[in-house]
């Protein structure tokens, strides 16, 4: 069974195609990177996989979703209401800018709370119990005080960490994390990889990863896509890609992700 | 009907260690829109004399029996001034409850709406904003009467597409934030995002403009009174008592000062509330204080 069919998706706006016939497909519990530079549509494509394609922009081909208990879902096909049921059980995401990716005005406690409340009905004192015990999951020190802050009273890293708080809330089959420790501290990125990278193997979930940095994919997936100008030009197992990158476009991701490796004098596990 | 969503967001957060600190702008705005409004109410159950009442000596000074001094055909000055207080209020409320209700409610469809509709929606508010005040309160007079009701439907209609506007443009930068997209992602709905995040987002800035919107109002009330499109006598408003006021500005100063001073008082005070609820509702201003 696959949880994720991703197959032949083309992202189209104004006659210009953004994504181009990209395939790929995630088991339960399996790990895929998505990796590129910067505008290759990467992004698209994770917001095509929930459904959240901004308006304006048409997408063909098929996204399949398959999580046990949501039922097969078509999501470039299905309305509102049915990806509304899928959205954070079948798949939820976490994003790259955690400055904005919290509502400025309302506690974080309240903003971890909506999906336990609309989810799991929690109300009252469960409500605030398992809001807590969600900020502890993502080892936040001090949750009460968390809890009761506004997203501007606690860091960058603390803010990505309600994310993924938020985002597992509803214990998804498949998490995708866009770019989530692109905006941090690079001292604060390791904390947060390490942290997503329990989390998600902890819960058994499944993960499409997206980043712009292989060292970064090679940590925490198994296989990547590579995506150049919004095509795939190779995918395969980490291992394979790093040692033996087949086309151009990967060829110089490897060289100048070891050129960085042998200047810092620094190894990927 | 958006008013209580900033006590909503309070309320339903966890509770508060610190209270909310006191805001001296809104203090200090509710002393001068308190004094007004109490002089409103005032009115309703006593005045010195009848609104009609031209017994009194023409352009009499301040002193006794007439504590104002009177106007040109003799009416008590501070009799007119507390019916002005009621007519003001009454104009500026009438006109933001219209304009902000219907505003708010064609900003979220223009907000929400995309492509060809955006177009539509935008070309369509451009051209009611375009639309003069006057000849959309000559055309509610006619279907109606001339009258305080008639006055305030036309500056509220003519207020709504302004709001709208504003409206539609702040919900589109909040629809673009991440945090919706985030709540999306966990499957929240349309209707609880406008409630839960889109409304409180918009509100602070709404808020601070519904009152500019009511200080211009209770002006526009005022001219449009003076074109007998408004308030008909004997009921004053502040504006008309204005107007007929200016021609003996120098022998009369109190018939142009009284009026003024209480519609600067409603203003500013009205606009001081406004920027201190806009203080307690934001919490990244609220630090700042
Ligand atoms: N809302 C949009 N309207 C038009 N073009 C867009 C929009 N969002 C992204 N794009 C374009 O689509 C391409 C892919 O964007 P994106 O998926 O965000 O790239 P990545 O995440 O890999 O950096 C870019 O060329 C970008 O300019
Ligand atoms: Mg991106």
């Amino acid at each position: 069974m696959t949880l994720l069919d991703v197959a032949g998706l083309t992202i189209r706006t104004g006659g210009r195609d953004l994504v181009s016939g990209v395939s790929f497909s995630v088991e339960p519990g399996g790990r895929l990177g998505l990796i590129g530079e910067s505008g290759s549509g990467k992004s698209l494509t994770a917001l095509a996989v929930l459904g959240l394609l901004p308006p304006g922009m048409t997408a063909s081909g098929a996204v399949v979703l398959d999580a046990p208990g949501a039922g097969r879902t078509d999501v470039l096909g299905a309305g509102e209401r049915r990806l509304n049921r899928v959205r954070g059980r079948a798949v939820s995401a976490v994003f790259q800018e955690p400055l904005t990716a919290l509502d400025p005005l309302m506690r974080v406690g309240r903003q971890v709370a909506e999906p336990l409340r609309r989810r799991r009905g929690l109300r009252g004192r469960a409500l605030r119990a398992a809001v807590l015990a969600a900020l502890e999951e993502v080892r936040l020190a001090d949750p009460e005080r968390v809890a009761r802050a506004y997203p501007h009273e606690i860091s960058g890293g603390q803010r990505q960490r309600v994310a993924i708080a938020m985002a597992l809330a509803c214990d998804p089959a498949l998490l995708v994390a866009d770019e989530p420790t692109t905006a941090l501290d690079v001292t604060v990125q390791a904390d947060v990889l390490a942290l997503l990278d329990g989390l998600v193997a902890g819960r058994g979930m499944a993960l499409l990863f997206i980043s712009h940095d292989l060292a970064v994919v090679a940590r925490v997936t198994e296989r990547v896509v590579v995506l150049r100008d919004g095509r795939a030009v190779e995918s395969g197992s980490v291992g394979e890609v790093v040692r033996a990158p087949r086309h151009p476009y990967t060829q110089d991701l490897v060289a100048s992700a070891r050129h960085l490796d042998r200047a810092l004098d620094w190894r990927t596990p | 009907m958006t008013a209580p969503l900033i006590g909503e967001a309070e309320a339903a957060a966890p509770p508060a260690r610190r209270r909310v600190p006191r805001s001296v702008t809104l203090l200090t705005g509710c002393v001068l829109a308190g004094l007004v409004v109490a002089v409103a109410v005032v009115s309703l159950f006593w005045l010195p004399y009848a609104p009609d009442d031209t017994s009194g000596d023409r352009l009499m000074p301040p002193g006794l029996p007439h504590l104002l001094g009177t106007d040109k055909l003799g009416r008590d000055l501070l009799t007119q001034l507390m019916i002005g207080a009621r007519v003001a209020l009454e104009a500026g409320a009438g006109s933001v409850l219209i304009g902000g209700v219907a505003g708010l409610a064609g900003g979220l469809v223009a907000g929400f709406a995309t492509r060809w509709m955006d177009d539509a929606l935008s070309a369509f508010l451009d051209i009611l904003i375009a639309f003069p005040t006057v000849l959309l309160a000559m055309l509610v007079t006619a279907a109606r009467d001339a009258s305080l009701g008639s006055a305030i439907i036309a500056i509220g209609l003519a207020m709504s597409a302004i709001v709208a506007r504003l409206a539609r443009v702040l919900v589109k930068r909040v629809l673009a934030q991440d945090y919706i997209t985030a709540s999306r992602t966990s499957g929240t709905s349309w209707p609880r995002i406008v409630v839960t995040h889109v409304l409180p987002n918009i509100w602070p800035t709404l808020s601070v403009n519904l009152a500019l919107q009511f200080g211009l109002a209770v002006l526009a009330e005022a001219s449009l009174s003076y074109l007998g499109l408004g308030t008909p006598p004997p009921n004053a408003s502040w504006g008309r008592m204005l107007q007929e006021a200016q021609a003996s500005v120098f022998i009369a100063p109190a018939g142009v000062i009284a009026p003024g001073v209480l519609l600067v008082v409603l203003v500013v005070g009205v606009n001081l509330i406004a920027d201190g609820v806009r203080d307690v509702a934001d919490p990244t201003r609220r630090r700042t204080r």
